[in-house]
């Protein structure tokens, strides 16, 4: 889960950790009153797609009237597809020198890992290599002191912006720790006269944490409906821009399906992971979910495991005697069950294949023609 | 020979008692394999499928002598679970949970560095040496023993290429799954050193995936490697950003992307397979 910039300000501020005074607008006029207040200001569209400086979604204001008109026009854009809610108005601070700061997961080491760069205010994949200090963190030591000290050092900051710097690096690890975080990121870190500032903020939150998340952490909600509604019964789903439904189990399984559509001239709908072992009442739904998306045909990939081919059949036969089935469906079925699985769909007239290969050329073929 | 489990080894179910722990506790003992005792607290005493349930993973070993175990448990319980099985000295812990935290599973991790415990998952389907040993939640059916490893990331996608290959006629000296998460015990490097040294295993079968950079460092590897890798990829037609099924499958900000992975492998001299059922045949291409 991302959090808005303006949720892990908050979170940064309750943490000891600097950020400019502030204060979120969700109109023109709720803008005006905030840059009454703190003088020369920078509109912030709270978004969560990156390059949001670049698309255009931080406007600097120097009087409420500038920060009424900038601000009613973030509200009317659109940024790369997302449209701008609320805005966060905060003071504008002199910048220095922009520094980059960040702590993530290695997956390959097992390890978090601090990023940390004096060239910050861009994308960290676009410095080069010797600008950036990386360093690996023994979750069995944590972040100590030296570790902070050596880092600052490494960055060239002295006197007093060194020890705030090593304090800053310290209370972005509890940070991490505390809210269960994949990713923390300061960018800009601020150098303004003789004080570290984080200028902006990004948090992303372990989705699987959520049973432990302190009191008080936001939530914010990536999904559309559909996708939210296809979790609720515990089915990871993608919303895709093709006309062929795919339901599959299993994440490989699921992908590797998508990729045969796609090799035979398709477009998938979405991306559907069934799960392995789900009863039929759950297929059921999860096939009511695809049917409302609107395809042109429905492909299912079964190879039968804990999953049984014939509860999968048993789902189809449920939703066509319910609500009824308004699309051609191909199915593959091959594993556990899988003869009773072809008898029990042939009773409602759908045809099953034991190879995928046929079963995806045969729906492709249907969503072109239809 | 086979790789990390064999006829030796001796599995402990913890969580034997639940659902899932029960269930897959009586497909490993119908597969053959040496279920030798089963932790759930509070139920010790009990027997389940006829393995007998301790209440600590220490009493467990000190009366059946078990050398790896099987954790079904919930996911927030699983760094506990995992904790408990290494304190007592189990060198192979395979965590078959998903949704497993995270910070959980680097915590995990870092303890079974300092105690040289394989840890196999979270989020993973188990791992098998046919014929001998399987722990996990695969079907028993499509495996045959033989010369072929598989390591995957993805369990259906895997139980897909090894009944092609068993179809094929080559069988498995062990498959074995890392898991769908972001943070796992075992890397691509880690199974493919010891397939390389495993006097069995005469060509490697690799099963990845888009996100992260797993078969990129593991590109590095297959380089020297004396036995032939073929690779499946899957998440060719993923779009950025998106989490596909496993925590893992996400291509961000430009990394992780199926074509790396591919280029990667293919300049390390693996042969990858633009589509599944072309495996078997590269494979035969490769010996």
């Amino acid at each position: 889960m991302k959090l808005f910039e303006y949720m892990g300000k908050e979170i940064f501020a309750q943490n000891g950790i600097k950020v400019p005074p502030g204060k979120m607008a969700a109109s023109p006029d709720e803008a005006a009153a905030v840059a009454a207040s703190l003088g020369e200001v920078v509109l912030k569209s709270q978004v969560l797609s990156g390059g949001r400086g670049k698309a255009g979604g931080i406007k600097f204001a120097d009087s409420p009237d500038a920060a009424y008109k900038l601000a009613a026009e973030l509200f009317r854009t659109d940024l790369k597809g997302f449209k701008t809610e609320t805005l966060l108005v905060e003071k504008k601070i002199r910048i220095d020198k922009e520094l980059y700061l960040s702590i993530t997961l290695d997956g390959s080491a097992r390890k978090p890992v601090l990023i940390a760069s004096v060239s910050g205010g861009m994308d960290i994949e676009a410095v080069p290599e010797e600008k950036i200090v990386k360093k690996h963190i023994d979750p069995e030591v944590g972040v100590m002191p030296h570790f902070c000290r050596e880092v600052v050092h490494r960055l060239g900051l002295t006197g007093s912006l060194a020890k705030q710097g090593a304090d800053l690096i310290l209370k972005l690890y509890q940070v991490f720790k505390k809210y269960d975080c994949e990713l923390v990121e300061i960018n800009p870190l601020v150098i303004s006269g003789d004080e570290l500032i984080a200028a902006d903020s990004k948090m992303n939150i372990d989705d699987e944490a959520g049973c432990r998340y302190p009191a008080g952490t936001p939530v914010v909600e990536e999904r559309t409906a559909l996708e939210k509604k296809a979790h609720g019964i515990g089915i990871s789903y993608v919303e895709l821009e093709g006309n062929i439904a795919v339901m599959a189990n299993g994440a490989g399984i699921t992908m590797a399906t998508l990729d045969i559509i796609e090799h035979f001239g398709g477009k998938p709908r979405n991306f559907m992971d069934a799960g392995g072992g789900a009863d039929s009442e759950a297929t059921a739904q999860a096939i009511e979910i695809l049917i409302s998306t609107e395809p042109k045909v429905i492909l299912v990939n079964i190879f039968g495991g804990i999953t049984r081919c014939d509860e999968v059949a048993r789902a189809f036969v449920r939703v066509k005697e319910g609500a009824g089935i308004p699309v051609p469906v191909v199915i593959r079925l091959s594993g556990t069950n899988e003869d009773e699985g072809i008898a029990i769909l042939q009773g409602i007239g759908i045809a099953s294949y034991s190879d995928i290969r046929e079963a995806a050329a045969k729906a492709v073929e249907i969503a072109a023609v239809s | 020979m086979a790789i990390i489990i064999d006829e030796n080894t001796r599995v402990l179910v913890q969580g034997i008692t639940g659902n899932q722990g029960r269930f897959h506790t009586g497909q490993m003992l119908a597969y053959g394999s040496s279920i030798a005792a089963g932790v759930s607290p509070g139920k010790g005493g009990q027997e389940v499928h006829g393995v007998p349930v301790y209440n600590t993973v220490a009493e467990a070993k000190e009366e059946c002598g078990i050398n790896a175990a099987v954790l079904f448990i919930p996911a927030p319980a699983v760094k506990d679970a995992a904790f408990e099985n290494m304190e007592n000295g189990v060198k192979t812990v395979v965590i078959i949970t998903e949704h497993v935290p995270v910070h959980d599973a680097i915590d995990i991790m870092a303890y079974a560095s300092d105690k040289g415990v394989t840890v196999v998952g979270p989020n993973t389907f188990g791992l098998i040496s046919p014929g001998k040993c399987k722990i996990g939640i695969m079907p028993n059916q499509i495996y045959k023993p033989g010369k072929m490893g598989i390591v995957a990331r993805s369990g259906t996608l895997s139980y897909e290429i090894a009944n092609s290959l068993t179809a094929a006629g080559m069988g498995q000296s062990t498959v074995i799954g890392l898991g769908g998460d972001r943070i796992v015990g075992l890397s691509f490097i880690d199974v493919l050193e010891r397939f390389e040294v495993d006097p069995e295993t005469e060509a490697v079968v690799l099963v990845g995936e888009i996100g992260g950079n797993a078969e990129e460092v593991a590109s590095d590897y297959i380089r020297r490697m004396t036995k032939p890798v073929v690779a499946f990829l899957a998440g060719k037609s993923a779009p950025p950003g998106k989490r596909m099924g496993h925590a893992g499958a996400i291509i961000e900000r430009g990394m992780g992307t199926y074509d790396g992975k591919a280029a990667a492998l293919s300049a390390a001299g693996a042969y990858v397979a633009q589509l599944p059922w072309e495996v078997p045949e590269l494979l035969k291409k490769a010996l």
